[in-house]
């Protein structure tokens, strides 16, 4: 259970080191990716100018407040409260994301499947469990939004984030095949005839 | 009483921020209580986190959750109250609006087919509003309910049949819990529809899901259903985030209605642990907030 803080963009082998219980901080870059972003960046043909390899994209999409572009504003958004979303929705971009784009740092809450767990060990990536629900917390790690591209599905926008401190996050699917998520779900599932008998009911 | 319907307006856009912002008493105390009894050192850690998120969310003057949901409004009519029902459909859904754009908060409201976003936080049928009658004299209440999609993608309905029994009702809220996972942000309240049609059972999961922790359900075997359904899903070892431990839900709520000779539905509908809500109550006296 090692505590790793990296400054993105990583190398494989900083990725390949990690494994599930460990905890990191992120300091660098940030990428914001959602729903619509992947549909139109998978689905639908379009590209992005940023470059992804070695980063790390965090399932979001931001509450935002229009001001004058500044220095400490560039894009003309400050942000005011950034969060993170379910993950499992997203299952199938993690690959497309990783052979593609060279993303190898994925934070979400919720966890992400099999697919994505083959992509990790394939292409040298890990998942990164940030506690949804918290995102006032997570807000307070991030110092500013620096771009943002294919802003027309705003707030779905593709973002890129400065970030200092961002965590600690833990380790929710690595490399090497382990996923404290396919874990924690087949001991509940286990468990689910005795949780049943509990109620009087008989599992089929 | 008369309604004014400006006053309604400005109510609905301070319930929204208000809603975002500041995590209700009861789940304040849902953490102390699932904190007490976890025993596993990562779940800890997790409530923790959480407990923390909302101080800092009230010191920040900032939104618990960057998912400011698909915004419902209950209100309930008191005796001897006068207002324009109409007008007052117009006023929620102007102040809807004008919390997204003045405060800003994200829109997460879109065309279900277009995908449209137009940034208001409405659209066709949303804000969602209720309307219920109470007895109370000269009151109304109006209750904002931000509902996050984390919980709500996870909303499941099953139509058992009779020859399936009470069993049925059990074995599937165990199994939504299962399913849903982490997804949902677990600890969750678990909103558990029995009995009505289709759409009054699902309806039932989602009051029972947005009540305040503590309360019971108002039938007998409702209520006995809670409690046997909070201990069995906080067995199964989910934990908060589905990353395991005890705190998988802060309570199962039942809600009941009557149903027909040849039905046996039963509807799931969750709420995080950010289980936001806020309240307005319109007396003579004046306008006055709260849960």
């Amino acid at each position: 259970m090692a505590h790793h803080a990296f400054t993105t963009p990583v190398t494989e082998r900083q990725v390949r080191d990690l494994a599930v219980g460990d905890t990191v901080t992120l300091d660098g870059t940030l990428f914001g990716i959602r729903d619509a972003t992947q549909i139109h960046l998978f689905d639908r043909g379009r590209t992005t100018r940023f470059d992804l390899r070695g980063h790390a994209v965090i399932h979001t999409a931001p509450n935002v407040r229009k001001v004058p572009p500044s220095a400490a504003h560039p894009t003309g958004y400050a942000p005011v409260c950034i969060g993170t979303t379910t993950s499992a929705r997203m299952e199938r971009f993690t690959g497309p994301l990783m052979r593609q784009y060279g993303v190898r740092l994925v934070i979400g809450k919720g966890g992400l499947g099999a697919a994505s767990l083959d992509a990790f060990r394939a292409h040298g990536g890990a998942y990164l469990a940030i506690i949804g629900g918290t995102a006032a917390l997570e807000t307070t790690w991030i110092e500013a939004i620096e771009d943002v591209d294919l802003d027309d599905l705003n707030p779905e926008s593709l973002w890129r984030f400065r970030i200092r401190g961002f965590g600690p996050l833990l380790v929710g699917m690595d490399s090497r095949g382990g996923s404290l998520y396919r874990d924690v779900d087949a001991a509940a599932r286990a468990k689910r005839a005795e949780v049943l008998a509990s109620l009087g009911v008989k599992a089929s | 009483m008369r309604v004014d319907v400006g006053q309604v307006e400005e109510a609905a856009k301070q319930l929204y921020i208000r809603a975002l912002k500041l995590l209700p008493p009861d789940v304040k105390r849902g953490f102390d209580a699932l904190a007490r009894a976890e025993t596993d050192a990562t779940a800890q850690g997790i409530l923790g986190v959480m407990v923390r998120n909302i101080a800092v969310a009230e010191a920040t003057d900032n939104l618990l959750c960057q998912d400011t949901g698909i915004p419902i409004y209950n209100v309930t009519i008191g005796r001897g109250v006068e207002v324009d029902g109409v007008a007052l459909k117009e006023a929620i859904r102007r102040g809807c609006e004008r919390a997204t754009r003045e405060h800003p908060l994200r829109s997460s409201v879109v065309h279900p087919v277009t995908r449209r976003n137009e940034h208001t936080s409405c659209g066709r049928g949303v804000p969602v509003i209720h309307f219920d009658f109470s007895g109370a004299p000269d009151t109304l209440a109006i209750e904002m309910v931000p509902k996050g999609s984390g919980s709500e993608n996870n909303s499941w309905l099953r139509m058992a049949i009779p020859a399936e029994g009470v069993a049925a009702i059990k074995a599937f809220v165990v199994d939504c819990v299962l399913d849903a996972g982490g997804k949902t942000c677990p600890p969750t309240i678990v909103g558990v529809g029995v009995g009505g049609t289709a759409d009054l059972c699902v309806h039932l999961a989602k009051v029972a899901a947005t009540r305040p922790l503590g309360s019971r359900c108002e039938d007998p075997e409702g209520a006995q259903l809670e409690a046997e359904l909070t201990a069995a899903v906080n067995r199964l070892g989910v934990g908060p985030q589905g990353l395991g431990g005890d705190s998988t839900a802060f309570a199962v709520h039942v809600e009941t209605a009557a149903t027909h000779i040849t039905m046996n539905p039963v509807a799931v509908n969750m709420q995080c642990h950010s289980a936001r809500r806020a309240r307005a109550t319109f007396t003579p006296a004046g306008v006055e907030y709260g849960f």
